[in-house]
């Protein structure tokens, strides 16, 4: 499940970078990847829809958002808590 | 004041997807209008169009682009591609500062919200793509006409329901000949032909089912058409100097509000703002020998439209011609009146005046040449376009010959 989340979010955000998913690295920021606001919004979307999950994510405010989007492994951590919170094994 | 021409010209709507193809439907009186592909035609009453067919979005736009693009910004996109292309035009340095563009549509974004609206209310579905704003905003075609093309200048979109494209046109006129600007590029854009689009139309019962016959007796309402058309106007000292093709002149405008009826149309606002146009052009009317009519094909607007047409010109309403193309395109709606100004332009510069098709009986109320079901030769120098909108507001604007 866990090696699961980090791929797909991997996809996820290999899809709006137009990379590989292979080419996204953890250590990566979504300025690294060239992902835009627009970008951002759309990520967290699909995010949501692929994991059925509410992000709590407002783009006036990213910094005191819950949702942690500094890098990749930090959206991959914060998703990991997401899920687990709103869908308990 | 400046003189304003026109210098390119773009399209894609039922007749064909760019200018020469659309031009010569029109010639050969083709009608755009048939059986339309719709989610959920079944629960329709109204089945007819004038749909854009053969039409796949990914041979114009990548992938990004069309998630950002609604159906109607597409068919913006394309017909300023066909507009700027033709003008030979390139936006830079202060030119591109003070041109802009201005373009009608009645419901901008209409299959965003329809599709939307299914995700929450039919699929309960409790979020949406982050785009639906960006690609349902009415001004959506303007702004990314704007952003491809490097114009900065006057830019905004115009919803004046039927009558929005040409009161857009009429905007850019006005901008062009005042001085404030040497190009607009302008026109308008509608993609109604959606479940929600035809089913509010159905509620009014003004639409026919079977086909658009305006001026005959035996009329039973309008047809919806879908498209773009866009122009671009430029001051003629300017076009002059570069050698451009000049397709026409744009010589007046008037605009007027019947302050009336919300839906019905008015004898008397039509015939004023008619009026008003010749007087802005400074023309008699003996000048005039086209009118694109607004021809909705419906009982109240053709009868009261030849009545107006009858007061303005006096005796020389029998010797113009009027007719109605949205007898082969639908009614484009906020887009029509762009649509229908190539028309205008085909009578001028090719001397080809497009039929009213789908003639089938003379009606006593609608007793003008509305050249019926045949393209006629003529030379004309002066054509008018009318459009008369629901809310009563009325814009016209009047093309010399180049």
């Amino acid at each position: 499940m866990t090696d699961d989340i980090e791929t797909r979010v991997a996809e996820i955000i290999a899809e709006q970078a137009v990379l590989e998913p292979g080419d996204v690295r953890m250590d990566m920021t979504l300025e690294d990847l060239g992902i835009d606001s627009l970008g951002l919004v759309e990520s967290i979307f699909a995010i949501e829809e692929t994991f059925d999950i509410q992000v709590p994510f407002n783009a006036n405010e990213p910094q005191s958002s819950a949702f942690d989007i500094s890098s990749v492994a930090s959206i991959v951590a914060a998703v990991r808590q997401l899920v687990a919170q709103q869908h308990p094994a | 004041m400046k003189r304003v021409v026109i210098t390119g010209a773009g399209t894609i709507n039922a007749l064909g997807q760019d200018v020469p193809s659309t031009l010569s439907a029109m010639a050969e009186g083709r009608c755009g209008i048939g059986p339309i592909n719709v989610r959920d035609i079944d629960r329709l009453n109204v089945r007819i169009g004038g749909q854009v067919t053969e039409y796949d979005p990914d041979e114009h736009f990548n992938r990004q682009q069309i998630a950002l693009y609604d159906r109607f910004t597409q068919f913006s996109l394309l017909a300023a591609r066909q507009a700027i292309g033709q003008s030979g035009l390139t936006f830079i340095g202060d030119l591109a500062m003070e041109a802009g563009v201005v373009l009608g549509t009645a419901g901008g974004g209409v299959n965003t919200w329809d599709e939307n609206y299914r995700t929450v209310y039919e699929e309960g579905k409790n979020r949406v793509h982050p785009f639906v704003v960006p690609k349902l905003m009415n001004n959506a075609g303007a702004s990314h006409i704007s952003m491809e093309y490097n114009l900065r200048g006057p830019t905004y979109t115009v919803a004046t329901a039927c009558s929005s494209s040409n009161h857009a046109m009429g905007q850019a006129f006005h901008l062009v000949r005042s001085g404030a600007s040497r190009v607009m590029v302008t026109g308008g854009s509608e993609a109604m032909l959606s479940f929600g689009g035809i089913k509010a139309w159905e509620g009014l019962r003004v639409m026919s089912r079977d086909a658009c016959r305006p001026f005959s007796a035996n009329r039973n309402g309008m047809v919806q058409g879908e498209g773009a058309a866009i122009f671009v106007f430029e001051e003629m000292e300017h076009a002059r100097a570069r050698g451009a093709e000049i397709l026409a002149e744009v010589i007046g405008f008037a605009m007027t509000s019947d302050a009336t009826d919300i839906v019905m149309p008015s004898r008397k606002g039509a015939a004023q703002t008619i009026a008003a146009c010749l007087r802005d052009a400074r023309i008699s009317g003996d000048a005039v020998g086209y009118v694109n009519a607004h021809g909705t094909g419906t009982s109240a607007n053709d009868k009261t439209e030849c009545a107006a047409v009858a007061d303005t010109f006096g005796s020389h309403a029998d010797n113009l011609m009027i007719s109605s193309t949205k007898s082969m395109h639908g009614h484009v709606i906020g887009g029509t009146g762009a649509v229908e100004l190539l028309a205008c332009i085909m009578a001028l510069k090719d001397g080809i005046v497009a039929p009213t098709i789908g003639y089938e009986e003379p009606d006593p109320e609608c007793a003008l040449d509305v050249v019926p079901n045949e393209a006629r030769e003529a030379k004309i120098d002066v054509a008018l376009s009318n459009a008369f909108a629901f809310g009563g507001l009325n814009a016209v604007l009047a093309l010399r010959s180049a």
